[in-house]
């Protein structure tokens, strides 16, 4: 066993982490939220330039990385600065699934999207799927050489930012079957596509994208017929693991902010870290970040393990985080008072990226519940 | 013991939800119901229409206008209002200011600030936080000078809740600067259109700007706005903070919290079956409603065991601690429950200005919004660990 970074991701992770604390700091990150932006596209070129795109992408996909630890060491450092550049939908969701399931001239996309030129979106969630990866309503249905797509597709990352959108529908099975579902691609400029973009909470961008009679060929499906399942699953494995490596990021932003709090503030005298209740709580604080840390770590490490192996992991630790990332939250907040509240300071924004983070790709109890299902299998 | 309620109370009960149902516009609580943002008149309107009905100081004396209503007529009237999705009614003025202008206050003080409180005419707010006063309130630094038949006042106060509605702010402030920190306070009321007084607002993480700062620039306060005597402010701020955090504990926010919760979750479909099916969902639900009905008598123990019109002692740091936790639990329930649907921000809806499709089910915009405005609960009316500490001292004698 060996616990530390390659040198090659440790010089990923320096370069990546002086490039972000250099442009983007707390002042820089609001004044682009502020601007109404989705995202800063100069940045983003950038991160392509510093090659942390392809980082995401294996070489024979033209990237240079694409492991378990490459996610690990690039998302922490985006956690950390809470960036809001459109990399996990992009790159991991959309940019995976064209990895695993395209032909060579549908991954010519690919090279576009590593090269920062173009963004990419999963369009796979629908209004009532809440986390369940097999409830696809969104028909595709064969119109002689044509396919014919219809249906409604929600919380769809950076949806509204993408050239080109990943879509799921079902081309044959019932409700929730696993069996029966396809992917597409679908230009997000094309005739009955409609788009409601939106900030969300923690300043990420989502969108409700509506397929109304959108006519393809079958030249625009991703893979066989209705043999989709598996890569979802695997794309959303790999996502599930970028999106936990962004909240230990978070986590440790906001145990750093805090623990300096608690060094500075003074109240009745000393600074308030003198006092025992709240050390004892920083301490559980810290000890639980690195719980979180290593089960980010066993994902990583299990990323390309067997599905049922990956998917307990994907399970236990993204619970985990959920927990973790709650009572870091929670005990950031409390421990500074009201000014860990105010929208001008850092910590009220990790929090809720943190907190947002338990809403994607399944949250605390439906992944306790998964883990228990996948673990009597 | 009789865990019963008598007739009396049954009819009471009865009395106040027929009032409910015929006075409280929908438009407000609707707006309550689906956690939206409530403006200054939605608050003015509710609190004129319980004034008329001679029910909005429910623990005041009958001779100020108040009900004078028992622990349990209280407690019946807090769950019938909360569940009925009435808007919260501003406390600094009626739950906190006027049992200190009645404790300690002159009739002339009395006579001239209460009714004003009951007719809607002053909006009163808080002023005891500092920048670096906040667990450690004694160390406050707004200073007050004696200056002719005035006080001059400078300095700065901060969380001042709804301050950007009020024109009067009851101030904590310091007249003496070389004794013990808490015997040079004073307790003092500053009508805020003086000149020197200002308000900037202060956005908090759920992008409300529902706390202030407060600034006093040689603000000229006349000295008959004193309340009781000079450097004796402390008394009457430890009096109030015991009768805010009472109200804090908010059973009946729990219990409406609860309700929309089971709601909620016996409407969304989770894995196939509705949340309130799902094991682990459902034995988190269960366990804060376990906890609420206990809370729910500890409160009414508490409460009855004080003497008429006055707050309980350290007990009521009980009160806080507890009740405070299980709303905080809730909120963070309600937002699981929420799934995906609870990641847009969509202020236009939580403004109450547009009606139009939330994404997702009505309960969700203002599901991770309210779970992270409620942390202030654990925090506001002196933090939770400032209560453990009083309780310790107060009631363990450690």
């Amino acid at each position: 066993m060996d616990f530390n970074l390659t040198e090659e991701r440790a010089m990923l992770r320096d370069m990546l982490q002086r490039f972000l604390g250099e442009r983007y700091d707390h002042d820089a990150r609001r004044k682009l939220i502020a601007s109404g932006a989705a995202y800063d596209t100069d940045i983003l070129t950038e991160l392509a330039k510093l090659g942390i795109l392809g980082a995401m992408f294996s070489e024979d996909d033209g990237g240079f990385g694409g492991t378990g630890f490459d996610l690990l060491v690039v998302f922490e450092e985006l956690g950390r600065a809470g960036t809001i550049e459109p990399v996990v939908g992009s790159a991991v969701l959309a940019g995976g699934l064209l990895a695993e399931l395209g032909n060579a001239s549908q991954k010519t996309l690919i090279d576009e999207v590593i090269g920062g030129a173009t963004v990419l979106a999963l369009a796979h969630g629908e209004p009532q799927s809440r986390y369940d990866l097999s409830h696809v309503h969104t028909t595709a249905q064969a119109d002689g050489s044509q396919i014919v797509l219809n249906g409604t597709k929600t919380h769809v990352i950076n949806g509204a930012q993408a050239e080109t959108l990943v879509v799921s529908a079902r081309e044959n099975g019932t409700k929730d079957d696993e069996l029966g579902i396809s992917l597409f691609l679908v230009p997000f400029a094309f005739e009955g596509v409609t788009c409601i973009d939106h900030r969300n909470v923690d300043d990420t961008s989502g969108a409700r994208i509506v397929f109304d009679n959108v006519r393809l060929a079958e030249s625009d499906r991703l893979g066989k017929a209705g043999n989709a399942f598996a890569a979802l699953e695997t794309a959303t494995a790999r996502a599930t693991l970028a999106v936990c490596a962004e909240a230990v990021g978070a986590m440790e932003a906001a145990k750093a902010l805090t623990v300096q709090y608690l060094k500075e503030r003074k109240q009745f005298g000393v600074p308030i870290g003198k006092f025992q209740a709240l050390q004892h709580r920083m301490v559980d604080v810290l000890i639980e970040i690195e719980q979180a840390r290593s089960a980010v770590v066993n994902l990583a490490g299990n990323l390309e393990a067997e599905r049922n192996i990956r998917e307990r992991h994907v399970s236990a630790t993204k619970n985990l985080i959920g927990r973790v990332g709650a009572l870091v939250a929670e005990e950031s907040i409390q421990m500074h008072g009201g000014i860990g509240m105010t929208d001008e300071y850092a910590l009220s924004h990790l929090v809720r990226r943190l907190t947002m983070i338990d809403h994607l790709f399944g949250d605390v109890d439906h992944h306790l519940e998964r883990f228990i299902t996948l673990s009597a299998a | 013991m009789d865990l019963s309620y008598t007739q009396e109370q049954q009819e009471f009960r009865k009395e106040v939800r027929e009032f409910l149902a015929e006075n409280l516009p929908s438009r407000i609580s609707e707006k309550v119901r689906l956690g939206k943002r409530l403006v200054k008149s939605d608050t003015q309107e509710w609190s004129a229409m319980l004034n008329a009905r001679g029910w909005l100081a429910a623990n005041w004396p009958k001779q100020y206008g108040g009900a004078e209503w028992d622990a349990v007529q209280r407690q019946i009237f807090e769950e019938e209002t909360c569940l009925a999705h009435a808007p919260r009614l501003v406390p600094f003025g009626l739950t906190m200011l006027a049992p200190v202008l009645l404790a300690f206050g002159t009739e002339e003080q009395r006579q001239r600030f209460l009714p004003r409180i009951l007719s809607g005419a002053d909006w009163w707010c808080q002023g005891y936080s500092e920048p670096g006063a906040g667990s450690d309130l004694a160390a406050l630094k707004t200073t007050a000078v004696p200056d002719g038949d005035h006080y001059v006042v400078n300095g700065q106060k901060t969380w001042t809740t709804l301050g950007q509605h009020a024109n009067w702010i009851f101030c904590l402030v310091r007249t003496s600067a070389d004794v013990k920190k808490q015997s040079g306070i004073s307790f003092l009321l500053i009508d805020m259109e003086t000149p020197g007084v200002t308000v900037r607002p202060i956005v908090l993480i759920d992008g409300q700007a529902e706390v202030n700062e407060v600034f006093f620039d040689n603000v000229r306060v006349p000295v008959e706005n004193l309340v009781g005597e000079q450097d004796k402010g402390w008394t009457y701020a430890k009096y109030l903070l015991t009768h805010e955090r009472t109200s804090i504990a908010g059973v009946g926010f729990s219990d409406a919290a609860l309700a929309t919760l089971k709601h909620v979750a016996a409407h969304t479909m989770a894995g196939g079956s509705p949340l309130d099916r799902n094991p682990h969902f459902a034995a988190r639900m269960a366990q804060v409603e376990i906890d609420l009905m206990a809370m729910r008598t500890t409160n009414l123990r508490v409460v009855s065991a004080a003497a008429k019109g006055q707050a309980p002692g350290a007990e009521s740091s009980m009160l806080k601690i507890k009740g405070t936790i299980l709303r905080q639990e809730l909120t963070s329930l309600l937002r699981r429950a929420a799934g995906p649907d609870a990641m847009p921000y969509l202020p236009e809806f939580l403004e109450g200005g547009d009606n139009t499709d939330p994404f997702g089910p009505e309960h969700a915009p203002s599901a991770a919004p309210t779970y992270f405005n409620m942390r202030k609960l654990s925090i506001f009316g002196g933090a939770n660990e400032i209560q453990r500490t009083i309780i310790a001292k107060a009631i363990l004698e450690l």
